[in-house]
């Protein structure tokens, strides 16, 4: 069953997480995900759930690795130097091996940035797992409210199965671009039960469990060695390279140009693909939703079809670090960054137009 | 004397809830008594099956593995966040918190300090020792004025380092709390009282009343460089004078 309902971005992620069977929420204010925490401080409690509004980035990032322990469904969300505040947490979240989603709607620029307006700058940080210790989280790339609805059940499926932090990179257009949303909660199968869940022994026949965050402690199942702890994160790192890959190709099969983008900025490439089309150029688009696993074998091949790349993103050049690892000097890459945008200020997006006009630049 | 065999009785065990792990702190350390109040009180009032013991970061990392109880390591300071989440989520599991000074008093101050302001209904032991001891004898917030530390060398000068943090006291300020006192366990007469302090401590959150926190004043042979009965002496001659012992707060209700 389902319903299409006209919302943002923002609101897809509360109401996916809803849909997933997220009932718990811990979050705190920062421009542009509030209206996420804002959304489900009214919605969750309706429905038996939690929602608690921390005093940092630094407590709710462990009110979400504590609320994980529970073996319920959890998720935060953040964005810019939120972000960087849970650090320290994604690396607990993920030596301890505990599911779990954040949300990152992105905004622009180090520092206090533009005070939270467009940007697509905390990629880096969020592909490279987030914290210290050399660990990884998947991170997914909705370009739109309805794959929000949809990418953020995928997250926590994944979190169950894999056991680990999934993050959801949205930005703020996206977070704030009200579309059409076909609501309806995807069924993906079976997940691992969490029989490590700290919820009292009285409630496991007596069995005990204890979550330690470190490589001195190992997760369950893992032998009591630093060595055995390390490679069994690699191979399940390794695994979810192989396996959960995931991308979009619009209009890419005959391109001469490609364009690689991802989130807001994909969607301004699709429509410069439209435009650019109708005048007979071959255009065409290669968009990661996971932007780690990144798909790199896949990217590789399109961009040695089509010859020659031109990478968008909403900042001075982040994604494309991965773009050019995965291409491997085969092909020119070009680069359109936040220079871009139709305004110098703070303000201001790359517009359809802008892309076309550098695309003509690179053919 | 008689050949015959003699008659056993039990006059003290290890506590069912101790785990098979031995104590693992150094000679002269109060940890392993306080263990042991731990244990005891949770098996007095029954609630060991529902109860989950989160510890810090320094020497009550590894408490977890202490109890027969489920349990987690928490990041330095972030233990009351944690057990806020878990709390919530199970409102009918126990959350006992277990904590340095370093670990609540510096870096997870503010952590504590917002779960006091929402009024969580979580139970925290501080272990005030007056130093950092698993990282070799740094100052704390809780370090004496004049004690030598590792990084005071010429003593706890107040103008460089500021003055001893109370935390019991503070504690008992905040209208989310139920129960605020400071206990020693440096004396057979004090062990008996901190032990009722901490079941009162657990009952404020079986009957869901409020925040609920026992500050003990305890033992560091290894951070202070001094044997186990010098120990007790600077706790006494010393430590006490600065905090004193007794409740802070204790209400029936909070309305």
């Amino acid at each position: 069953m389902s319903e299409t309902v006209l919302m943002d971005g923002n609101e897809a992620v509360a109401r996916g997480a809803i849909a997933a069977g997220c009932k718990c929420f811990f979050g705190y204010p920062i421009t542009p995900q509030s209206d996420i925490g804002e959304f489900l401080s009214k919605e969750l409690p309706r429905i038996g759930g939690v929602f608690v509004q921390s005093e940092a980035e630094t407590a709710s990032i462990y009110m979400l690795y504590g609320g994980a322990m529970s073996g319920e469904r959890v998720m935060t969300s953040t964005s810019g130097c939120g972000f960087a505040l849970m650090a320290e947490g994604m690396s607990y979240i993920s030596a301890a091996e505990v599911p779990c989603v954040l949300i990152d709607v992105m905004r622009m620029g180090p520092g206090i940035g533009t005070g939270g307006q467009q940007g697509q700058t905390d990629y880096r940080f969020a592909v490279s797992g987030g914290g210290h210790g050399g660990h990884r989280c998947i991170v997914l790339a909705p370009h739109s409210a309805q794959e929000c609805f949809d990418l953020v059940q995928l997250a926590f499926y994944l979190a169950d199965t894999y056991n680990m932090l999934v993050i959801v990179l949205t930005d703020f257009i996206i977070g704030r671009m009200a579309e059409p949303v076909e609501a309806r909660a995807i069924e993906f199968g079976p997940v691992p039960v969490k029989e490590w869940a700290l919820v009292g022994s009285a409630n496991k026949e007596g069995r005990t469990d204890r979550i330690f965050g470190g490589a001195s402690y190992p997760p369950r199942s893992v032998g009591m060695s630093v060595p055995a702890y390390h490679e069994h994160q690699r191979d399940k790192y390794k695994k979810i390279v192989e396996t959960e890959v995931r991308y979009d190709t619009y209009r890419a099969d005959d391109a001469e140009l490609l364009l690689v983008s991802y989130g807001s900025s994909a969607r301004a490439c699709r429509g410069a693909i439209d435009i650019g089309r109708a005048q007979g150029l071959k255009l065409g688009l290669f968009r990661p939703i996971t932007v780690w696993p990144f798909p790199k074998g896949q990217l590789r091949e399109a961009a040695e079809r089509a010859g020659k790349v031109l990478v968008v993103e909403d900042s001075i050049g982040e994604f494309v670090d991965d773009v050019e690892f995965a291409v491997m000097e085969r092909v020119p890459i070009h680069l359109l960054g936040v220079w871009g945008r139709h305004l110098p200020g703070g303000s201001g997006i790359i517009h359809p137009e802008r892309i076309l006009e550098e695309v003509k630049k690179v053919l | 004397m008689s050949t015959e065999a003699l008659e056993k009785v039990t006059i003290c065990e290890t506590p069912k809830l101790k785990s098979f792990l031995p104590i693992m702190h150094c000679t002269g350390c109060h940890y392993g008594m306080i263990i042991r109040i731990i244990c005891e009180t949770v098996e007095e009032l029954d609630i060991g099956g529902r109860t989950i013991l989160l510890g810090g970061v320094g020497c009550s990392y590894a408490w977890p593995m202490m109890f027969n109880l489920d349990g987690a390591a928490c990041p330095h300071g972030r233990a009351p966040a944690m057990a806020t989440a878990l709390k919530r989520i199970h409102p009918e599991n126990i959350l006992i918190t277990c904590q340095g000074d370093g670990d609540l008093g510096a870096i997870g101050l503010g952590c504590f300090m917002n779960a006091l302001v929402r009024g969580e209904k979580l139970t925290t032991i501080f272990l005030n020792n007056a130093g950092y001891g698993m990282t070799g004898g740094q100052m704390a917030p809780t370090t004496l004025l004049g004690q030598v530390t590792t990084t005071t060398p010429e003593g706890r000068d107040p103008v460089a380092a500021g003055y001893p943090l109370h935390v019991a006291e503070l504690a008992a300020t905040m209208k989310g709390v139920a129960y605020s006192a400071r206990v020693t366990v440096h004396t057979p007469a004090n062990y008996t009282k901190a032990k009722k302090a901490v079941k009162l401590a657990l009952q404020k959150q079986i009957y869901g009343i409020g925040y609920s926190f026992v500050e003990f004043l305890s033992a560091c042979p290894a951070a202070w460089r001094m044997d186990p009965k010098e120990c007790i002496a600077f706790i006494n001659d010393e430590m006490v004078p600065e905090y004193p012992l007794g409740e802070f707060k204790n209400v029936e209700r909070i309305d």
